[in-house]
């Protein structure tokens, strides 16, 4: 029943999946981890995203292209979504936390719901070039597309990672989450700084999308299992923390990709969720937490 | 004395309901109005045990699902292996109930915020899991459950089931209406508006989250132990289904969730457009509505239809709120 090859097997799956979770998580380490935004909604976006891959694919784009045409409509969206969260909840301030995280749950619902009604409950795929093939390295067999969506997700991660370090807004962003206030006495305006990380956060959850339905088949309920997913790597990393994402992502993806492995699919959703709540209940601060 | 007065007219009420409900059952033979009437009052019994904790305390809890999906698999547990009355069912339910709230309290309330709510879909999907990975309580495919007979006042299940909920209701808001009103109330209330405040004035926070966790979650469970017989079927993908957790949630918010009356509103005015629009349309667009419905008040109208109530109420002139 075990060996090491299977063991091996599983850690080098779990490796590619990781990275392709730290990719669809980057997005909340940004609005949930630096801008503390309780953004629930956020792998219902991610699923949105998914979904418009779908429709793009269906006339015949290809994925990854799709998810790229889809960043600037998800960074407006995002800018709006923002906007509208922070007149209604963050500028009012008061009982903000319960209303807020409503809010977001809300939206989330609203979201997979709208998706049943136009496409129906049934699982969707897109068609690609790189999509049911595979290649063999020694005894190993790895699909083309984790592979493809495993650099795509290094890709992204690495850049907005280096956009956040680097550059004078990415600076900016990092800033208005250590001390508004100090921001505010300097002459720049918090507000439109998290409204343009939110847009940031959000653009690239539609690259995010594509490849998530590269990697699996897509329902309308799969946020569901994306909370778990997207918040204990969140956590796990220490809020806003970009290498962070990137370790706790590989991490989780090794755990599932073993227990997957050892005891079945019928165990691996609950996986991320007992990680996230033995993480809040050890080490809340995360591996990498300020 | 206008307490004591106040009191004996909730009780009035009360009484008056439950025995509507019963001679109700005497009085139609059709069975659809408490096929629909007993959604109907479920959902009043969880949006009034939801803000027990998520109104009085505010803490938003996502994991109505995973009290009220425990309190079905309970019965369906005890029924399969013992054969145990309604009744027994549902206390087993309460207690077992009680018992998580306890641990999910403990492990979960030192959190804020949105780490406690996410927190408890966590614990929601790991106790999914392992009831789908329970062969003896049917696994992932579901049991089928058979309904014994009615006991003898009743000619039907549904209608027993019915009355019994119109009991719960009326045990879920006097205990809602209690905590409200006393030492207990105050104290969650006094957290929720600053907890580090509460905490250095003397008021045992923990304590005080945890018995309001306890409550909420037998509650929650014990609406859901009739569950499983009113389906005759469970199965853990329904049972857990988060849509409990959102409707409980926006049912109290809509309603309101300073005062006990609040979720009832909340409650009524939703599951009867739900169970008008899941007849008519379908169960998604319901789903729609709820989602469309909660955002629209928590962006709209923070304090639900109370507060449009006493906003109106003051516009008017009228006397205000004392």
């Amino acid at each position: 029943m075990f060996s090491f090859e299977l063991l091996l097997d599983a850690i080098v799956l779990g490796l590619l999946v990781g990275c392709f979770y730290a990719a669809v998580s980057i997005g909340l380490s940004v609005s949930f981890g630096l801008l503390d935004v309780p953004h629930v909604a956020h792998p219902a976006f991610l699923v949105l995203a998914a979904y418009g891959t779908y429709v793009l694919n269906q006339l015949g784009i290809d994925p990854i292209i799709a998810g790229l045409m889809l960043t600037p409509v998800f960074f407006v969206f995002g800018i709006l979504a923002y906007r509208l969260y922070y007149e209604t909840f963050e500028r009012r301030g008061s009982d903000a936390g319960v209303r807020g995280i409503a809010f977001f749950f809300g939206v989330a619902f609203v979201i997979e719901v709208v998706i049943i009604l136009i496409f129906g409950v049934d699982q969707r795929t897109v068609q690609a070039l790189y999509i049911g093939k595979s290649i063999d390295i020694g005894d190993m067999r790895i699909p083309m597309r984790l592979l493809v969506a495993f650099v795509v997700a290094l890709t992204l991660t690495g850049l907005l990672t280096l956009y956040l370090a680097r550059t004078f807004t990415g600076r900016a962003i990092r800033a208005v989450a250590q001390d508004e206030m100090a921001l505010r006495l300097m002459g720049a305006n918090p507000v439109a700084i998290k409204q343009w990380a939110f847009g940031i956060a959000t653009a690239v959850l539609g690259l995010a999308g594509a490849l998530l339905i590269i990697v699996s088949p897509v329902d309308p309920t799969l946020d569901r299992t994306y909370i778990g997913r997207t918040f204990c790597v969140v956590v796990m990393a220490g809020l806003g923390s970009m290498t962070g994402t990137l370790v706790a992502a590989i991490i989780l993806g090794v755990a599932e990709s073993i227990v997957l492995t050892l005891y079945g699919a019928s165990w691996a959703p609950a996986i991320s969720f007992a990680m996230l709540l033995a993480v809040l209940a050890v080490r809340p601060q995360g591996l990498f937490g300020r | 004395m206008a307490g004591a007065q106040r009191g004996s007219t909730f009780w009035i009420v009360a009484a008056l309901f439950v025995a509507a409900a019963a001679a109700a059952t005497f009085l139609i033979k059709n069975e659809y109005p408490f096929f629909a009437g007993y959604v109907i009052l479920q959902f009043i019994i969880l949006a009034t045990a939801w803000n027990i904790l998520g109104g009085y305390a505010g803490y938003v809890n996502f994991g109505t699902s995973a009290f009220f999906g425990l309190g079905v698999y309970t019965a369906v547990f005890l029924f399969k292996a013992t054969g145990a009355p309604l009744l027994v069912q549902i206390i087993a339910a309460t207690g077992v109930g009680a018992l998580l709230g306890f641990l999910v309290g403990l492990l979960t309330l030192r959190m804020r915020g949105i780490f406690f709510s996410i927190a408890t879909i966590a614990v929601t999907i790991i106790i999914e899991t392992f009831i789908i990975n329970w062969k003896f309580v049917g696994g992932a495919s579901g049991i089928q459950m058979i309904r014994p007979a009615a006991m003898p006042p009743f000619d039907s299940y549904i209608k027993m089931l019915f009355v019994n909920s119109a009991v719960m209701v009326v045990i879920a808001v006097a205990l809602a209406r209690f905590i409200q009103g006393s030492w207990i109330g105050r104290g969650l209330q006094a957290l929720r508006d600053d907890e580090m405040a509460a905490e250095c004035t003397g008021v045992p926070t923990l304590k005080l989250k945890l018995t309001a966790c306890v409550i909420s979650g037998a509650l929650m469970s014990a609406v859901g132990a009739p569950n499983a017989m009113y389906l005759s079927y469970a199965d853990p993908a329904s049972a857990f289904n988060l849509n409990y957790s959102v409707s409980a949630l926006a049912m109290a918010l809509i309603g309101g969730t300073a005062h006990w009356i609040g979720p009832i509103l909340g409650a009524l005015l939703l599951s009867v457009t739900q169970q008008l629009l899941t007849v008519t349309i379908s169960s998604e667009v319901n789903v729609l509505v709820l989602g469309l419905m909660l955002v629209l008040f928590v962006v709209g109208a923070p304090e639900g239809i109370l507060g449009l109530y006493r906003r109106a109420r003051t516009r008017i002139g009228g006397k205000s709120q004392p």
